[in-house]
């Protein structure tokens, strides 16, 4: 380790010693990161876990594809068969046009005002299933200009665009979440650069005094460093644990919720690589913000005698 | 050690502490600086550790030109001085021996030798045994003791005080300048301001009068080792 190791380690000791002596401002400032960490973090985990209990309505994208009328079946058939072809299709069924009569009087309760029809009016139809990765938005529309531009085809029909707005929503709260977390992250920024500010003219005379007996910059900066980062650490470990509260806490009333519609999702809690992911931003925060608090305030404390 | 070079200085707020000064002091010499306050006295000391640089004129430390070292050697140059205050600037809330110990910590000193360099200062200054103790709990002499110590700890080359003896009564004050002596004596070069020209004529080997930011020589032998500008 060596004698530069030594002196972090020094210097890593010094900066906890001096945040366990202030233990209630410690904790308000800890509170404060932790919060604003936290805040993100629980509503990614939100999106996530709403992503995650929608997840089998990917199975319920659907897409008809009406013939015009004048189109014969064998045609149909035969466009049926090069669907099924086709990458990102997982099924096509066709349903003829005297097929989707019989069913359509079967179940509508018209069946005897069609008996007066002359003609079937309905045209051959094919319901496609696209495989699940080809069913986000730009895939699914892709595919339904696929179909359309068929001179034969009539009308293509996308019949869960619901989902597809959802999707949508989730991907909205995602960005705008984006956002927030860059916010918030600014705030934690601000909140341990003016900390370390305050720790720095607080000892105002200590800074002088190495300085005057030959302190490097890199010297003095060291334990605000340090400071920083055992802040930045410290409010992602609480962060972590007002998360993982929020999770119990809802696990049980979500469970019964999904159990109610039949589901069996359970609440997710965060993955070990976002709570990583947590305290490494939680870190670095504490880190650039002292940096920038020492760059800004140290170089303007000169000694004097 | 020390040489100025016709050195002016000019502080930002437009107040001229030094007119045209040309000293020389040589390695190993216990050199007097006096006049009174607001003479430039401080403004020398201030000078050669490098907490101002000259407005004018040269100022050479142990060889180096002040007016053009690079910042970044400043840490480096610094460490060739040690600096007594008259207020000793000691850290309250440090024990003694934190306070002492923080020149060699700055270089990088390995731990073990830091405690037994701290241990061999204390000693020199005659305060072996209070390390633990807080600048507070000690005596004022003790107190301006330490802030020696604190400056001898690094074995500097060139020892500066400014005033050592101001806030102490004369025996404490003798007895702080019995100190400088002996360092003197083992080599290090000991450059003191002071009004007190009782002590400065008992110590001095070179004494050097200020006035209104000019040198007015030595008060009785003929400048030996003070050099007027040309």
């Amino acid at each position: 380790m060596g004698i530069w190791g030594a002196r972090h380690v020094q210097a890593l000791l010094g900066s906890l010693g001096r945040l366990a002596r202030n233990p209630l401002a410690t904790l308000f400032t800890l509170t404060v990161i932790a919060v604003a960490l936290a805040l993100p973090a629980v509503l990614g985990l939100a999106v996530t876990n709403a992503r995650l209990a929608t997840g089998d309505f990917a199975d319920a994208v659907d897409m008809t594809v009406y013939f015009k009328t004048d189109i014969p079946l064998a045609k149909a058939e035969q466009l049926a068969r090069s669907a099924r072809a086709r990458h990102g299709i997982a099924g096509v069924t066709l349903v003829s046009a005297e097929q989707g009569l019989a069913e359509f009087r079967e179940h509508s309760g018209f069946g005897e005002a069609l008996k007066a029809l002359g003609d079937n009016p309905l045209p051959h139809v094919l319901n496609v299933h696209p495989t699940p990765d080809a069913s986000d938005p730009a895939a699914l529309d892709a595919l339904k200009r696929y179909f359309a531009a068929w001179p034969e085809v009539d009308l293509v029909q996308i019949d869960s665009e619901w989902v597809l707005r959802f999707a949508a929503i989730l991907e909205l709260l995602r960005r705008a979440l984006t956002v927030l977390a860059a916010g918030l992250g600014l705030g934690v920024l601000a909140v341990i650069g003016n900390t370390i500010r305050l720790e720095i003219l607080n000892r105002r005379a200590e800074i002088e005094i190495t300085k005057l007996v030959g302190g490097t910059n890199a010297f003095v900066r060291r334990p605000f460093l340090y400071t920083g980062v055992l802040y930045g650490l410290g409010g992602a470990l609480l962060a972590w644990a007002l998360v993982g509260m929020a999770v119990l806490f809802l696990a049980d009333p979500v469970g019964r919720l999904a159990a109610l519609y039949g589901s069996r999702f359970a609440l997710a809690g965060p993955t070990p690589r976002e709570v990583g992911g947590l305290l490494v931003t939680g870190a670095a925060l504490g880190w650039l913000g002292a940096w920038l608090s020492a760059a800004r305030h140290l170089s303007r404390i000169e000694p004097r005698a | 050690m020390i040489t100025f070079e016709r050195v002016g200085k000019r502080y930002p707020n437009g107040r001229v502490a030094l007119e045209n000064v040309s000293l020389h002091i040589a390695a190993g010499e216990m050199a007097f600086l006096t006049g009174r306050s607001g003479a430039g006295k401080s403004t020398v000391l201030r000078l050669i550790a490098l907490l101002e640089r000259p407005s004018r004129g040269v100022v050479l430390v142990n060889g180096q030109n002040t007016g053009t070292l690079a910042s970044r050697r400043i840490p480096a140059f610094r460490r060739q001085i040690g600096v007594v205050f008259q207020d000793h600037r000691l850290l309250p809330d440090r024990p003694v021996f934190d306070n002492v110990a923080l020149p060699l910590a700055v270089a990088g000193v390995a731990l073990r030798e830091i405690d037994r360099r701290v241990r061999a200062s204390l000693d020199q200054v005659g305060l072996l045994g209070k390390e633990r103790l807080l600048p507070g709990e000690l005596s004022v002499g003790e107190q301006q003791r330490v802030g020696i110590a604190r400056a001898v700890v690094s074995k500097p080359p060139l020892l500066i005080a400014d005033e050592p003896t101001g806030n102490l009564d004369p025996t404490l004050a003798l007895e702080v300048m019995r100190v400088f002596k002996r360092f003197q004596e083992v080599g290090v070069t000991v450059v003191v301001a002071t009004h007190d020209l009782h002590l400065a004529q008992e110590f001095a080997q070179t004494q050097i009068v200020l006035e209104d930011g000019r040198v007015q020589g030595t008060p009785e032998a003929p400048l030996p080792t003070l050099q007027a500008a040309p």
